[in-house]
Order: C-alpha cells, then structure tokens, then sequence
C-alpha cells in the first residue's frame, strides 16, 4: 500500500514536467529490457528452427514437391462413390466390415482390459507415491521412479518388447498399455491424493486403523470420484493408442491398417480410418457424458 | 460389543430403514453395472488369451531379455544414436511449428466470437474432434508410403496429427477473450488493427504459447517412436537394434529416450510456468 500525499516525499518538491520525465525514462527503459527478452527467445527460436531444419533436411522444395505427393496419396485412397449405384459403391468399399468390425471389438477391448489392469496397479502404487501418505522417503522416492520410468518409456517400446517375451497378438499390446497406463494414471491418482482433506484420514488412525484401513477409509472414498474419471479419460486415450499398437505385430486393426498401407490397398485405408474415426469419437462422447456426470465439468479443462 | 450397543443399532436400523441399505432397484442397478463390468473384462481376457501359463512362459522370456539388456551399452553406435536423438528433437520441433503455424488461421475459423454462425461452428468443432481419433504412429505410416522414408515424413505426421487439437484449443483460447480490453483500446480510438495488437493479442499469445510448447512435449515422445515405421529418428535405431537382439545397444537407447524426454519436460515446464 502506497501512501502517497501530495506533501510527502519528491511528489510535493517536483514540477509535473519532471515527474512526466522520471516516468518516461522509466517506461522506456522497461520497454528496453522487454524487446531484449523477447529478442533473446526469438533469436533462440531461429536458432532451433535453422538447427531443425539442417538436421531432419526439411526443405521448400522438398515440401512443394512432397505436399502434392501426399495430397494426391490422400486423394488416392477416396473412394468413388456414384449416386446411381451408391449402396453397391459402399458395399463395394467396405467389402471386409465383418472383419474390420471383429478387429475394432478387439481393439476396444485391448484398451479396457489395458486400462483396467493399469488401473488396479497404478491404484496400488498411487498411495505410496503420495508424500502426505507415506514417512519413509526411500519408499516414496522408489513409487515415483517406478511410476516415471512406466510412464516415460513410450507405449510402442514397451509393445516391441513384449511382442518378443509374449508373442505376437494382442495379449503383448494389452501389457503395454497396462504398463504405461499405470505409469501415467498412478501421478494423477497420487496428485488427488495429496489434495485429499487431511481429517478423515486421521480419524480413522484416532480410531486405531492401521495403515491399509487408512487408505481405504480414510483417502479413496474422497478420491474417487476424480479416480473415476482420469481413468475414463485414460480410456479414450488408451483405444487410440491400441489402434496404433497393431503396427508392430501387438493386435487390433492396426494390423489390418498395416497391411492395406503397405500393400497400397487405397480405398481400404480410408475405410478403416474412418471405422476408427467414428469408433474412437464414439468412445470420447460416452466417456465424456459419464465424466461429466461424475464430476463437475471443471476436471475436463484441466486433464 | 455389547447387548445394549446392539440393541441401539437394531432400533436405529427400525426407524430409518434407508440409512442401513439403499433401495433395492440401486442395488440391483449397482450389482448389474459390476456384473457387466467384471464379465466383459473376463471376456476381454478370454479373448487375448491370457492364460497362465503363457504369462508364466512370457515372464520368463521377459525376465531374459531384462538380464540380456544389463548393462546398457552403447557399443560404437554413439555418434550415430545422438545423431538420430537431434533428428526426432527437429522433427518435434519443425511438425509442433508447421502445426502451429497452420493452427492459428483455423483457430479463429472455430471460435465462436468471430464466426457466429452455430452451424458452422458446430461442424467445424466436429472436424477437428475427429482428427484426434488417428494416431500420430498411423499418420507417420501414411506418410512415409506418401513421401518415403525419412525425417520429413515424421515431420509431415506429426504437423497432420497435430494441426486439428491446436485449432481447436486455439479457438477455445480466442473464445475465452475478455471483452473489457477489446472495448478500452477500441474506446482510447484504436482501429481494428489496434484493437487485435492490444486487445486481442496479449490475452491469447500466453495460452496458444502454453499450448504449443506442452505439444512439443508431448511430441518429442512420440517422435522418439515414428522412426519404427521408417520416419526418422531414434526410433528407427531402436528397432533395428531389436530386430538383431542387440538388447544391450537397445537398452541404452531407451535410457537415452528417457533422460532426453524428462530434460526436454524439466525445461518446457518451466517456462510454461512463467507464461501463465
């Protein structure tokens, strides 16, 4: 708080022109140390810009020539639909659906059964990665490395590997995905626990609770709500990706979508695109009304 | 616990009935709901084959390749693996750029305060929902078979599956302006231009900035990946070193992957933190 009269201090001994001067230099020399910053990030932005473009041989011409390249690629792969004959052009263009949708089942359930064992194990390692839950630092300290190295290793990695322990199919994608699944949804569900209010928790310790009978009584009838939903979110998140997994041999209609890319099957590139399309978007407004329901719709923002 | 603590409950129980159990149509729903819940995880579990004894047999496997991966070693490869970890940071770069650049134009397009008309807007948003429904991994496919291999189809994949979430995020940005700046610069007789550089832009560049650098993180993971269908980067190192059982080298390589994610997080966090 300023207390600022005007018979106090220099306001009362300058003339207005000396003040509208001391002001000026002032604004000035703020505007001066602003344009440096910004002049610092964006010459470090050219800088990655030109350093990127040497490195990954982006060029102009290689964009006018690869854009109508891929276009034409796109283009390609529409198929031609006739007025006329419009129910046989369909027919015709989605001649495998009984198949593509046994693929799309199996890629649904791919990512319920992964998120639903992720779930369980990032419910487990959640409470001894919260640091309002637990004393020992040592076994805080391990949850979190666990749950950041099953987070940060990429899905595809972990799919690769377990594609050579397991086999193929999708028994390899669906550990993949129970495995980041808990890396990522074990942060979130120890960031909801250490907002929980700290009162219920120690009433149930008042009351001669043990520390299991702590969680479950004490800390997961406030969490689980936003438990609920961060995995719905996970969900949406998870059929995505198992679309994806089929790629390196770990089930789903990625395989099928492999095949047809690799052998230029055009028209059933697009006919599967779009399958997955309307699957996932069908997937995301169930999630989201069920989230909604569960939980104010401020969560959604921030997820 | 005593006769009279007993007696208490079952006189409790007698008055209100609704505190002890729900109604029976909750709990039928309830029982239902578990009881799908559990069946089609069963089935899912059927349906992927997950017997024990394959776990068994898999861990085993699983449990090899851990000792086989012990210690990491990068071998002779390690000019060429930092090589290819600069090749998938530009392509995070350049694709989180192009979508960006492209994201602004259709930003505005999607926000409601600049094109009013519901049904537009409506589509649009649709639009750019649906494009969220491929994966990155699908697009670098598409791409590689469309311009052949390298860097400039990751850039391409990443640009592609991109471009449509910051459109629409962009848009929500644009949307949430507050109107009361717009109205100072407009009321002191600023134009249109005016009012877009003070007004507009000040309240919406922090937000697009937040956005785009969360994406760069996001996509200098999944970078790290598009080389295993032929896009470039690490990614391309890693499965071939795989593909040879080489899991020493392929150890190494995925701790290089983590540590450059967590540093590449570390820095983007914190300059997240002081835009907003």
């Amino acid at each position: 708080m300023s207390t600022l009269t005007p018979t106090n201090g220099r306001l009362s001994s300058t003339t207005r022109e000396e003040r509208l001067l001391s002001f000026e230099g002032r604004y000035r020399q703020q505007q001066f140390t602003r344009r440096n910053w910004t002049l610092l990030y964006g010459a470090l932005f050219l800088a990655a810009l030109i350093g990127s473009i040497a490195a990954s041989g982006f060029s102009i011409p290689g964009l006018i020539k690869g854009l109508p390249m891929a276009w034409n690629y796109i283009a390609g792969t529409l198929p031609t639909l006739t007025i006329e004959n419009f129910w046989g052009d369909l027919a015709n263009w989605y001649w495998g659906l009984r198949f593509w949708t046994r693929l799309l089942v199996e890629t649904i359930l791919m990512g319920f059964v992964g998120t639903v064992l992720g779930g369980v194990l990032a419910l487990v390692l959640c409470f001894p990665a919260s640091r309002n839950l637990v004393e020992n630092t040592a076994i805080y300290f391990a949850a979190r490395r666990a749950l950041e190295f099953c987070r940060t290793v990429p899905e595809l990695v972990f799919a690769l590997i377990f594609v050579f322990a397991f086999g193929l199919g999708p028994f390899a994608g669906v550990l993949a995905i129970a495995v980041h699944t808990a890396g990522s949804l074990g942060k979130l569900f120890a960031e909801v626990n250490e907002n929980v209010d700290p009162r219920p928790i120690e009433g149930v310790r008042a009351s001669g609770g043990n520390w299991p009978m702590v969680m479950r009584l004490g800390v997961v009838p406030q969490a689980l709500p936003n438990y609920a939903s961060y995995l719905l979110l996970r969900l949406e998140i998870n059929v995505r990706g198992a679309s994806a997994l089929g790629l390196v041999g770990a089930g789903g209609i990625g395989q099928d979508l492999y095949v047809a890319i690799r052998q230029f099957e055009y028209t059933d590139i697009s006919a599967i695109m779009l399958l997955l399309i309307l699957t996932t978007s069908v997937i995301d407004i169930i999630c989201e009304t069920i989230r909604h329901r569960l939980i104010g719709h401020d969560l959604a923002a921030s997820a | 616990m005593n006769t009279a603590q007993l007696a208490d409950i079952s006189r409790l129980k007698r008055i209100n009935p609704e505190i002890f159990s729900r109604p029976l149509p909750e709990r039928l729903r309830d029982w239902g709901m578990w009881i799908a819940f559990l069946g089609t995880f069963a089935f899912g579990l059927w349906w992927i084959d997950a017997s024990p004894m394959r776990i068994i047999n898999g861990l085993n496997k699983l449990s090899m390749l851990v000792v086989l991966m012990i210690p990491p070693w990068p071998g002779d490869g390690l000019w060429d693996y930092a090589r290819a970890m600069l090749e998938t940071l530009a392509m995070a770069f350049l694709g989180t750029v192009v979508a960006a650049v492209i994201a602004v134009p259709l930003g505005f397009l999607g926000a409601k305060n600049i094109v009013p008309n519901w049904l537009f807007h409506f589509s649009i948003r649709r639009f750019f929902d649906a494009f969220r429904g491929i994966d990155g991994l699908v697009w670098a496919l598409i791409f590689v078979s469309a311009v052949g291999l390298g860097p400039f189809a990751g850039v391409l994949a990443i640009a592609v599956g991109d471009v449509m979430v910051l459109g629409k995020l962009f848009a929500e940005a644009i949307e949430n302006v507050d109107k009361r700046p717009v109205d100072g610069v407009r009321a002191s007789g600023g134009g249109g231009l005016h009012v877009m550089r003070l007004g507009v832009f000040p309240q919406v560049f922090p937000v697009m900035m937040s956005h785009v650098l969360y994406f760069f993180e996001s996509n200098v993971r999944s970078a790290t990946i598009l080389g295993i269908v032929g896009a470039g980067g690490i990614g391309l190192q890693l499965s071939d070193r795989m593909r040879i059982n080489n899991w020493q080298e392929a150890a190494f390589i995925i701790l290089l992957i983590l540590v450059t994610v967590s540093i590449i997080d570390a820095i983007s966090r914190r300059i997240r933190a002081k835009l907003t």
